[in-house]
């Protein structure tokens, strides 16, 4: 164990306790121990981790990048990018489908492994809910940045207004609007929802007025009581069952964007699936990224273990296929069809077109790389996991690059162009980074990381809690 | 107990009175036995979900599935009426040829409006049903109610109670081997 840079107290309870049964928390904890484990991290008990100052002030200097990108980019334009036809999209919609993907997972993941009866789910479900949302905003910005003429983005939305139009509600791209937008509301709900116990338990434990004041008000009061939960259990399961087909209708709106144009390899049937295996892929991915700093700086590896890291690769690995499906089906439907242009276009994609290597790139970190998770030195050894999961964030954003520089080839070699980003583009990714990364070293700094609520209810009974049966079985 | 005089400066009235356990099974116990000898308005407080404890308080069923199923049909059916009002009658644009009221195409907004409303109708369900947010209730008067969000479970019998005596219930309570018994100032 590498564990041993943490010199801090160790959070476990007065008795000792077997390991939990499923492997799914490796310490001695009760009701109590539980809470204060987490609690501690933003009550101030424990020092806050050098690195977390060190990442905080990373990402906020990348956030001002992205400040600095957004200003230049109001002042002048669109024009900064490198935009032009016949590539109207390029980093920005790369970025905003590789975002929204990884900002998929977190809500997908918490609400259909609850659903599943997954117990494992609990050690990371309001990390990764966090992540949803910082993610679905690094998204959201991308759109609406790349609108020439970004004030005037309520005009997306549908309302009277003297110039009595509406939006074209037969577009994908409206559908967008209300896709992404009711799934950022959803998903906020979802985690302040399970975060209301949570922000009781803070108030109840609190260290000075400050915080008793801070998370008693978005506490709201909340007092445990039996009629309460019982409502309150419906409501979280209720959420879950439908947050689940919300995330695939939004990843497959987001594929809509793309399928409902007729453009070779866009126009196919292939790609609401193949995006939300892909949105999996990269969430978890995430997961992994966000989960391996947590356990070492810290000190959370009695709670998100090795399984935990195991299984998100397990499903990361069966994802990988999923979308590798995806790859192979494109071609060959393109082949089958006996379509010229779809043809064409796969082999200006994957062989003699300009953008040929980011093809392969993308067949390299996503396909290749992630079965290195077949053995199992890679899928519970920290840093291997991490190595491996990094992998998958470049294959993925690869994947919308490849999808989006399809537009370099028209049917029309006339309006052949080339696509080249700018340090514009650049910068502004680099900083949508830089958004997520402080959004997220907050979170972890202010808000319990895990929940405990969930944590203790998961506990065996001997230690306080009733195994972890309780939604599904109470939400009556 | 001592107030049977009612002097000017009459002892505060009293919410409940209040039982702490150290287990979810212990409380479920309590409140079933509570239950059996004739309480009907208590509640019981717990760190997590105990949905046996609900059940024994006769409170089988909660009402935000009929609350989600109705604002979520709302949004829907609101949101589908809009775009075909706006696609039909107030501005119909052709599209490829489309027809002006091509349904189909307005499901997916449709759907999700569906699921922005339900989720919204739960959370504000949820809150006003529970009556939060609430800054001042009178179980937080216990000093040992503090660890209710922590590792302790309480049963509290409420003077509403038809039942109810100071004395009478805090000795019901008693019997029930619980680890402290308190009166709850109002």
């Amino acid at each position: 164990m590498s564990t041993a840079t943490a010199p801090e107290p160790t959070y476990t309870s007065a008795t000792h306790y077997p390991p939990h049964p499923d492997g799914l928390i490796t310490s001695s904890q009760d009701l109590a121990s539980l809470g204060d484990k987490i609690g501690s991290v933003v009550l101030g008990d424990r020092p806050t981790p050098r690195a977390w100052y060190f990442w905080f002030l990373i990402g906020f200097a990348l956030l001002n990048a992205l400040g600095v990108s957004v200003f230049w980019l109001f002042y002048l334009g669109t024009g900064i990018w490198g935009l032009n036809h016949p590539v109207a999209w390029g980093f920005a919609i790369v970025n905003f489908v590789w975002w929204i993907g990884i900002g998929h997972a977190g809500t997908l993941i918490s609400a259909i492994l609850l659903l599943m009866h997954q117990k494992w789910r609990t050690s990371i479900n309001r990390f990764a809910e966090a992540m949803t949302l910082f993610a679905v905003m690094c998204a959201g910005i991308f759109p609406l940045i790349h609108m020439g003429r970004p004030w005037l983005a309520y005009w997306l939305f549908p309302f009277p207004n003297n110039m009595a139009v509406w939006p074209q509600f037969r577009s994908p791209l409206t559908w967008d609007v209300f896709a992404v937008s009711t799934y950022l509301t959803v998903s906020v709900v979802f985690w302040y929802v399970g975060l209301i116990p949570d922000l009781a338990v803070l108030r109840d434990t609190a260290k000075n007025n400050l915080q008793r004041w801070a998370y008693g008000a978005f506490a709201l009061g909340w007092r445990g009581s039996a009629i309460h939960w019982r409502r309150y259990e419906k409501l979280y399961l209720l959420l879950a069952g439908i947050g689940t087909p919300l995330v695939f209708s939004v990843h497959t709106v987001v594929s809509f964007d793309f399928a409902v144009a007729i453009v070779p390899l866009w126009h196919a049937t292939i790609f609401p699936p193949f995006f939300v295996a892909g949105a999996i892929f990269s969430g978890f991915a995430m997961v992994v990224w966000l989960a391996v700093p947590l356990r070492k700086y810290y000190g959370m590896g009695d709670v998100i273990t090795t399984h935990h890291l195991d299984l998100c690769a397990r499903v990361m690995l069966t994802t990988c296929f999923m979308v590798n499906y995806g790859y192979f089906n494109e071609v060959w439907m393109a082949w089958y069809s006996h379509s010229l242009y779809e043809w064409d276009t796969t082999l200006q994609r994957i062989w003699y077109g300009p953008y040929w290597w980011s093809y392969w790139m993308l067949i390299l970190t996503n396909t290749i790389i992630p079965q290195l998770y077949w053995f199992k030195k890679f899928r519970t050894n920290d840093w291997l996991v991490f190595a491996v999961a990094g992998s998958v964030h470049v294959g993925m954003w690869f994947e919308r690059y490849v999808i989006v520089i399809t537009l370099t080839r028209d049917q029309l070699p006339s309006s052949w162009g080339r696509y080249a980003p700018t340090e514009w583009d650049w910068m502004t990714m680099i900083g949508s980074v830089g958004l997520f990364i402080t959004l997220f070293t907050l979170f972890v700094r202010f808000l319990p990381m895990i929940s405990i609520t969930e944590m203790r209810e998961m506990l065996p009974g001997p230690q306080g809690g009733r195994d972890g049966h309780a939604v599904m079985e109470n939400a009556k | 107990m001592s107030d049977a005089h009612h002097d000017p400066d009459a002892p505060p009235p009293v919410y409940g009175v209040m039982a702490e356990f150290d287990t979810a099974d212990k409380l479920v116990e309590a409140t079933r036995k509570a239950r059996e000898a004739g309480y009907t308005r208590m509640d019981g407080y717990s760190p997590y979900p105990v949905g046996e404890v609900a059940d024994e308080l006769g409170f089988p069923r909660s009402e935000i599935g009929a609350i989600m199923f109705t604002g979520g049909l709302c949004g829907a059916t609101l949101g589908f009426t809009m775009m075909s009002w706006a696609s039909v009658v107030d501005y119909p644009l052709n599209i490829g040829g489309k027809p002006f009221w091509s349904w189909p195409m307005f499901i997916p907004i449709s759907w999700e409006l569906l699921v922005l409303t339900a989720s919204l109708s739960g959370l504000f369900g949820l809150l006003s049903l529970c009556g939060l947010p609430q800054p001042y209730h009178p179980v937080f008067n216990v000093p040992q109610f503090v660890r209710a969000t922590r590792d302790r479970f309480f049963l509290c019998i409420e003077a509403v109670d038809p039942k109810f005596d100071k004395a009478g219930t805090r000795e019901f309570l008693t019997t029930l081997s619980p680890l402290s018994v308190e009166e709850v100032p109002e």
